[in-house]
């Protein structure tokens, strides 16, 4: 004990002169300021933009940043992703806060909460760095821009059209939604009766049910819907959970091919049933695209092209021109459809 | 293990300061700020301290009373919920009407009844604390997520949350630092300079042996989680203030962050051993290396495996100081004929 004491003692000694001797240096570097020294790179106006997503791993946002890091290849700035491993709203603030104190350009960002990472933003725009959300918005306060993946009569439109190509614009229909009051799903919902009445006149919506956007409940709505309705040609379902679901209970079903089911789905999910014949199209925006425009945004921004305000407009890229909207929202426009033709080209 | 503790009083109090682990912590503190500061852009402004502490505010404060419980020789999982339920309770008054200073009276007695409810358990039914504070991590996260569901109250009065963010004048420190300067000084004061706290060390050693010196285990375990439960319950109103939102799920994962902090500043895991200005060093520790690398660019899992590894390098140097130590005693009562006082005990 004694002798590694005078060990340890030694160590502690010489750990509190290395203190003491950086101390010294530092306070005499400080006349070199290393905040100076900082802000060198920072001041220079070079674009840096800095794309938070709401968790790292996860393959939706890596397909939406590669999007954002071709943008900002193009443009010839720097791109980076950072971000926490849990979606949650503190964890993003301390990223918001790095961003602001590198004097990052521009942060693009999905927004755990439309509140809690507002102060962060809001210091962030004040020490000069731009704010766009994409994904999920914040509230439009804290950014300037909100590039939107869809809107709800585009995303309404794109399902009606579908199930109506794919079963000859005529017979029974039914949705499968998710909960009884999801607050987007009736917003659809809602659309589209208004489409099929408009344009559909001989396609009968026979049933909206609900699966609660849990595996198990859809599964069983499905097999539920064909049974009281034989006569059924098509299921629309606008939720992710729902479409896999029922795709998966269509798929070992003697419906299979008989009834067609559309709606929006990932590729990653619905891969084997548009390889298996089960499902022929269905709908999502691409997160690619969208990460591109949100830099590109970010960009016009920065340049000056665009302040955020109803009708600026900028060009993005291989996506063409894009205007800016109400509360500084800007659209990507219609949802992609997946089919069996491109379906390998997305991984999320 | 009490061998050791005793032993190392044969030394003289300024060798005890100087060489205890909390020391190297905070040297460790000290260095990895010099460096951060000569060679992390930014890292010298005043920002990077004032968002250091506003993030490391949550875990310093339940650092302090989950170090008296841990040095007891348990343990509190369920902090974390309980900041998500102080926070839900507020979000949920607020959203009735009731006024901001009840929501957060009643949001403190809530972390009362929640500390409350584990010491029992533990304390008085014998319970081991790791089963029930995971049960109750459950338990109390459900309620909390279960009074607010999926929506956060966000309509706090802005003087309230702007007072969580507040800067002490220039100097970059939070007002909030003051409520943790308090708090650490109290708690401080109560484990190393009260009999309550010669006890805490006493149950970690050896609770029978704690029992027959006339302190009662059970009642000093009731008052640590108490303690733990209201110190969560006011970290959720800080963290409810900080980021403007009450919901069910805030700080999810947290007790995972404070528990590594307290055993990277010192306090062993098996109880009786640990010090509140080495907990303190810890949590800073990790804040300054997060900052310092976030600010370099580096991404959240590389910081994860360096935090990790960090950590697990200094619960192995615990055992294998002590190893070197008994050889070295070894050696040194072989070289000398008669022994000190100190070389009787031994292992």
């Amino acid at each position: 004990m004694r002798t590694i004491s005078r060990r340890t003692a030694v160590i502690g000694a010489a750990a509190l002169t290395i203190a003491l001797a950086v101390t010294g240096c530092s306070k005499a570097s400080t006349g070199g300021s290393p905040s100076e020294s900082g802000t060198g790179d920072g001041g220079s106006k070079n674009l840096n933009v800095v794309f938070i997503p709401k968790n790292l791993g996860n393959p939706y946002f890596d397909a939406s940043d590669a999007g954002g890091k071709t943008a900002v290849g193009e443009l010839g700035g720097k791109y980076s992703q950072v971000g926490p491993q849990a979606a949650s709203p503190d964890a993003q603030v301390q990223y918001i806060n790095t961003a602001a104190q590198q004097h990052a350009s521009a942060i693009v960002i999905s927004a755990n909460d439309p509140k809690a990472i507002g102060d962060a933003l809001t210091q962030a725009k004040q020490s000069g760095t731009k704010v766009v959300t994409f994904d999920s918005d914040t509230d439009p306060q804290y950014r300037d821009v909100f590039v939107n993946q869809a809107s709800p009569e585009g995303i309404a439109k794109a399902q009606v059209d579908g199930i109506a190509k794919q079963i000859g614009d005529s017979g029974e229909i039914a949705i499968l939604s998710a909960a009884a009051n999801a607050t987007n799903q009736n917003a659809w919902i809602a659309l589209m009766k208004k489409d099929l009445a408009a344009d559909h006149p001989n396609i009968k919506l026979v049933d909206t049910v609900y699966g609660n956007d849990d595996d198990q409940t859809s599964f069983d709505k499905t097999a539920a819907l064909l049974q009281t309705h034989p006569n059924l040609k098509g299921i629309i379902s606008p939720t992710t959970v729902g479409i896999a679901a029922a795709a998966r209970y269509l798929s070992t079903s003697d419906k299979k091919g008989k009834v067609a089911l559309t709606g929006l789905g990932t590729p990653n999910q619905m891969r084997e049933y548009v390889k298996d014949g089960t499902v022929k199209e269905f709908y999502l925006w691409n997160p690619t695209d969208l990460g591109y425009l949100a830099a590109y945004a970010a960009a016009a921004l920065v340049d000056g092209t665009i302040t955020g305000k109803e009708g600026d407009s900028f060009k993005a890229g291989k996506l063409g021109d894009y205007k800016v909207g109400a509360n500084g929202e800007v659209l990507l426009g219609d949802p992609t459809a997946f089919n069996s033709s491109n379906i390998d080209q997305f991984n999320f | 293990m009490s061998t050791t503790t005793y032993r190392a009083y044969a030394h003289p109090l300024w060798r005890r300061l100087l060489l205890t682990r909390e020391a190297a912590v905070i040297a460790l503190v000290v260095l990895v700020s010099m460096w951060a500061y000569s060679n992390v852009p930014y890292f010298g402004d005043t920002l990077t301290l004032t968002y250091l502490l506003l993030d490391t505010t949550t875990i310093l404060l339940i650092a302090l009373p989950m170090t008296l419980v841990v040095i007891t020789g348990e343990i509190d999982l369920s902090v974390a919920s309980v900041v998500g339920l102080s926070s839900a309770t507020m979000g949920l008054l607020h959203e009735h009407g009731v006024g901001m200073a009840l929501a957060c009276v009643v949001a403190l007695l809530v972390g009362v009844v929640c500390g409350a409810l584990n010491g029992f358990l533990v304390g008085y039914v014998g319970l081991p604390s790791l089963a029930v504070t995971i049960g109750t991590l459950a338990l109390y996260r459900g309620v909390a997520v279960g009074l607010l569901g999926t929506t956060a109250v966000t309509d706090f009065p802005k003087d309230w949350t702007s007072k969580a963010s507040q800067v002490i004048g220039s100097s970059g420190i939070p007002s909030v630092m003051i409520v943790f300067a308090v708090l650490a000084v109290v708690f401080i004061l109560l484990l190393h300079f009260t009999p309550f706290g010669r006890g805490v060390y006493d149950i970690g050693l050896s609770s029978e042996a704690a029992t027959f010196s006339g302190v009662s285990a059970k009642r000093t375990k009731l008052v640590l989680f108490v303690l733990t439960g209201v110190v969560s319950a006011l970290a959720g109103i800080y963290f409810t203030l900080r980021y403007g939102s009450a919901r069910g799920d805030n700080a999810t994962g947290l007790e995972l962050q404070v528990i590594a902090a307290v055993l990277l500043g010192g306090v062993s895991i098996f109880g009786g051993r640990g010090r509140l200005p080495g907990v303190i060093a810890g949590v800073l520790l990790i804040g300054v290396i997060s900052s310092a690398l976030r600010l370099q660019g580096v991404t959240v899992n590389v910081i994860s495996i360096i935090i990790g590894l960090l950590l697990v390098l200094s619960v192995i140097s615990t055992p294998v100081l002590a190893r070197l130590s008994d050889a070295a005693a070894r050696r040194s009562r072989a070289k000398r004929s008669s022994a000190g006082p100190q070389t009787v005990v031994s292992q």
